[in-house]
């Protein structure tokens, strides 16, 4: 086993509130793969949708204070689990390649944000830095015969330009990490659709049209349960899906996971750490088809 | 030297932003100009008239046309001066249309540079000295690159007119893309029943010379005697004995090797005849697919022929032939769908290419002329046509109109109704371009006889669901986004430029556009000459054309290589260098630089010096800027006429400071 690699970690609000399972797993797994994370002192939102709705240069230096955090703790790596965050993030730091949209930011900040702060989704980094074939080595509890449909949302791939991780159109590195699990991927092309996002709150309608979409093609192509890395789609397809069976006359009963939960339920965490009670649709049947883990693989 | 000086309006083109009137007046205060004037259009017949006159009436040895670019009418008033009685070389041009009026707007900015222009001119020109054409043999043999429908047509109409004809291919039969074709638009007829006796005809017309599976290697020579090495390809077979019988075919194990002639949507052989009408009929080996080639054991083919015609140990070789023109007729490649991800072409087995759906309507091809789902093997029966994969679009490079994918999905749309009477098309489209003869009326038919449901907008997205696929677009007529679910998703790939075109251009030395077609002598007037004399175009090597317009011009390539075949010598242009042999030391500087090896070294009483072969030599001037010696000079652009036309623009100083 490799030595544990070292990132700046940015947990984002959501992490904090409405999506404390994906942290909460992502922190379990990432330590079980040997990645360690250092959370940023003090650390603040990045803005979220508003901010950058608003005014852009705001937006980055929202960013940038969170990055010059960063490189003041001597880190060169800024991982995060939220796409949207993580959008934020590489978004200023691409804009801010431009001297002059730089200088105005640099304005607004106690010190001039930094050139040098990679920044990457931890789903990137267990794909590429850990890799699918360590994964497979470490897998004690299957999810033998699973049939998943992964959802990447649209931000995660998107655009490719700034993102310049997977393909956008039709990314694999969460179906990969997936099969080395164990489980069955099933072919989902819908895999960077919108969930509607935040439209849930001002025109339900929207989410309830997109997202039931989504739900008909995981059902239709016989997956068990979706497979998220987006707190905002997880919520609008998990929360919601009652009100999306009601707008749309279904009764799905499909969970929606984090792909860190289930990473961390094949590496044999213990399910508490996971925080599958915090899941609104019930998880217990999928779970159930999980194999206890065998000890010889231990 | 009495000099005439003609300053051309050219309409407003140049007299909107030169006054040319003044430019003459200038013209007038040179030395040895003895009259100048501004013409309204120096070209037309009034204009050369009145420059014919001058010359006869003020007794002139020059003439200086100050109009626009000599690509365009250079020759003309050559020919102008010649009619005068002057020889064709006693005559400068000064462009001050593209170089003047065309670029600045300060009248009198223009007017001053103009008149600099024709100074310079006329300063050269009092350098000019006679210059003679030479004449040389041509050889009468004419090669067309390419055995798809343009250079068939190209091939056949010279080899009718007389010539002998070498025509090359690079795969192991004639036929090219539409060889592939079910069906060909607007008429619906059978394509390889038309375009068979052709290829027929090429076999076995006396003046054709066929190799197939052949590439040109090497082009070197001029207009009339060119040089041609041709790299044949090994095939394993002895196609001399070969009879096309197909036993090989038959016994070989080797069933799953991809087939190229059939899309890669059928399996073939390892020893194969690409398609029954195949011209040669001969067959050939897949070296990759091979058992005997990759792991020396098998050789089934060989205990089968009946002529023992296998030749495992087959090496490629190079063959000469020397031609006087070159036909370059090599087509086109189809567009790469996978640079579209989110259609899912070679990812969704349902998703395929125009090509590949073409394949499967033929009654030759891999289904026996069934539509089948590659899934699953079912008919379908919706099927989606997506318009524009690899044309109009930017953003994958390919921003032109490939011109006849409209009319083929009208036409795929027609045969999927006659082959599945239930079935239902939908066409996304962006525009319907269809301008040939019967053409429109041909796209009607297809939506209102057929039934072909045309969706305008783009596609965002195809998927999978369950067992059907859902085509996502936009529908910009009613402004909506729509959902459409197919069975059969035929994307309707564009055009590109053939691969290694770029490659061969450079051998031919003809020029090529920024996506590989290649480049016409001029767009309107000369479409099917290239700028290297004695190199035509035909069919889609130039650009995306139909079959009609691929035909069309093969005909007229054949039809210029036949005029200028027409005479028993052409001339060779007198622009070239020459060595001052007193002054050359042999050094072979000028050898060493020369791109089109033009310049050799010959002995001179027992010294080392340097010759021109004339008819080689391009007039490209390199060797005359290397020359340490100033011992060869291009004719018609020697040092002492440059020098000329500097001091006319830029006085030397020595003379002001004794003033």
């Amino acid at each position: 086993m490799s030595e544990a690699r070292t990132y700046g970690y940015y947990p984002g609000c959501s992490g904090m509130g409405t999506s404390m399972e994906y942290e909460r797993s992502t922190r379990a797994v990432c330590e079980a793969l040997g990645i360690k994370l250092v959370e940023l002192e003090d650390w603040s939102c990045c803005g979220s949708t508003p901010a950058h709705t608003v005014d852009h240069v705001l937006s980055a230096a929202l960013s940038g204070r969170n990055l010059s955090i960063a490189e003041s703790m001597g880190l060169d790596t800024v991982i995060t689990p939220c796409p949207s965050c993580l959008t934020n993030l590489k978004t200023a730091t691409h804009r801010m390649e431009n001297p002059e949209f730089r200088s105005k930011v640099d304005k607004l900040l106690d010190k001039p944000a930094p050139g040098g702060v990679a920044v990457k989704s931890v789903l990137q980094v267990i794909f590429e830095d850990v890799g699918p074939d360590a994964i497979r080595e470490k897998v004690v509890r299957p999810l033998d015969g699973l049939a998943l449909a992964p959802y990447y949302g649209c931000l995660m791939n998107r655009p490719p330009e700034v993102m310049q991780f997977d393909d956008p159109e039709n990314p694999t590195s969460m179906d990969e990490i997936l099969k080395a699990l164990g489980a069955d991927v099933v072919p989902y092309g819908l895999k960077v659709e919108c969930c509607g996002a935040s439209h849930g709150i001002a025109q339900k309608d929207v989410v309830t049209t997109l997202s039931g979409r989504l739900l008909d093609l995981a059902y239709a192509e016989h997956a068990v349960a979706m497979v998220t890395a987006c707190p905002l789609c997880q919520m609008n397809l998990d929360l919601r899906q009652g009100q999306i069976n009601s707008a749309n006359k279904t009764n799905y009963k499909m969970p929606i996971f984090y792909y860190t939960q289930l990473l961390g339920i094949a590496l044999g965490l213990p399910e508490k750490e996971l925080g599958f009670d915090k899941l609104a649709v019930n998880p217990a049947p999928v779970l159930k088809a999980i194999q206890e883990p065998s000890h010889a693989a231990s | 030297m009495k000099i005439g000086v003609f300053v051309c309006h050219c309409g407003s083109n140049i007299a909107g932003t030169v006054d040319t009137e003044k430019v003459a007046a200038a013209a007038r205060k040179l030395p040895g100009v003895a009259f100048a004037t501004d013409t309204m259009y120096a070209c037309s017949e009034p204009g050369q008239e009145g420059i014919v006159e001058a010359v006869k009436e003020h007794g002139l040895d020059g003439v200086v046309v100050a109009s626009c670019t000599p690509r365009m009418h250079e020759a003309t008033f050559r020919r102008t001066v010649e009619r005068a009685g002057l020889n064709r070389y006693m005559f400068e041009m000064a462009n001050i249309r593209e170089h003047v009026s065309w670029i600045g707007k300060d009248m009198d900015a223009n007017t001053n540079k103009a008149a600099e222009l024709v100074a310079m001119a006329v300063a050269k020109l009092r350098e000019d000295r006679l210059l003679f054409p030479k004449k040389f043999d041509i050889n009468k043999r004419v090669m067309v690159l390419g055995g798809g429908v343009a250079g068939i047509q190209a091939a056949l109409d010279c080899a009718d007119g007389g010539l002998d004809v070498v025509l090359v291919e690079k795969t192991t039969t004639i036929g090219g893309k539409m060889a592939k074709l079910d069906k060909t638009f607007p008429t619906v007829d059978c394509s390889s029943c038309i375009l068979g006796p052709k290829m027929v005809d090429i076999a076995q017309h006396p003046n054709i010379t066929l190799y197939a599976a052949s590439e040109v290697d090497d082009v070197s020579g001029y207009v009339g005697n060119f040089k041609v090495a041709i790299r044949k390809k090994q095939t394993y077979v002895d196609w001399d004995l070969c009879t096309g019988c197909g036993q090989c075919m038959e016994k070989c194990p080797s069933k799953k090797t991809p087939d190229a002639f059939n899309e890669f949507i059928g399996p073939t052989t390892a020893i194969n005849i690409p398609f029954p009408q195949a011209i040669p009929k001969k067959a050939s080996i897949n070296a990759e697919a091979c058992i005997m080639l990759t792991k020396g054991k098998c050789g089934a083919c060989a205990k089968v022929c009946p002529v023992e015609a296998i030749r495992f140990d087959q090496q490629e070789e190079i063959v000469h032939e020397e031609v006087g023109a070159i036909v370059a007729a090599t087509g086109y490649d189809l567009f790469d769908h996978s640079k579209y991800p989110e259609y899912g072409g070679g990812r969704i087995p349902d998703v395929i290419t125009s090509m590949q759906y073409e394949r499967m309507l033929s009654a030759s091809g891999p289904t026996g002329g069934h539509i089948k789902r590659p899934s699953n093997g079912e008919e379908p029966k919706n099927v989606v046509f997506i318009q524009c994969v690899g044309s109009r679009d930017k953003s994958v490079d390919r921003p032109y109109c490939s011109g006849f994918c409209c009319m083929y999905t009208a036409k795929q749309t027609i045969l999927t109704k006659d082959h599945i009477p239930d079935s239902q098309s939908y066409v996304f489209y962006m525009d319907i371009r269809s301008p040939g003869k019967n053409y429109d009326e041909f796209t009607r038919r297809a939506m209102e006889q057929y039934g072909a449901r045309y969706i305008r907008g783009r596609v965002a997205q195809v998927y999978e669901k369950g067992d059907t696929l859902i085509v996502r677009g936009a529908d910009t007529l009613t402004g909506t986004s729509i959902e459409v679910e197919a069975d059969l998703v035929v994307l309707a790939v564009g055009a590109e430029s053939a691969k290694g075109a770029a490659q061969l251009a450079e051998k031919l030395r003809i020029s090529y556009d920024t996506y590989g077609f290649y480049m016409e002598s001029h767009p309107k007037l000369k479409p099917v000459e290239t700028n290297t004399a004695g190199v035509f175009l035909a069919g889609c090597c130039q650009g995306p054309k139909d079959i009609p317009s691929s035909v069309g011009q093969g005909s007229a390539a054949a039809a210029k290589v036949l005029a200028m075949f027409s005479k028993d010598q052409l001339e060779s242009d007198p622009q070239i260098s020459q060595v001052d042999i007193k002054r050359c030391i042999g050094c072979g500087k000028c050898m060493s630089t020369c791109p089109f090896g033009a310049i050799k070294e010959i002995d001179f009483r027992g010294q080392k010096k340097a010759e021109v072969i004339e008819t080689v030599c391009q007039g490209c001037g390199l060797c005359t800027a290397t020359c340490p010696q100033g011992a060869i000079q291009l004719q018609h652009f020697t040092d002492n006429q440059i020098l000329a036309e500097v001091t006319s623009l830029c006085p030397p100083l020595l003379e002001k400071s004794f003033e």
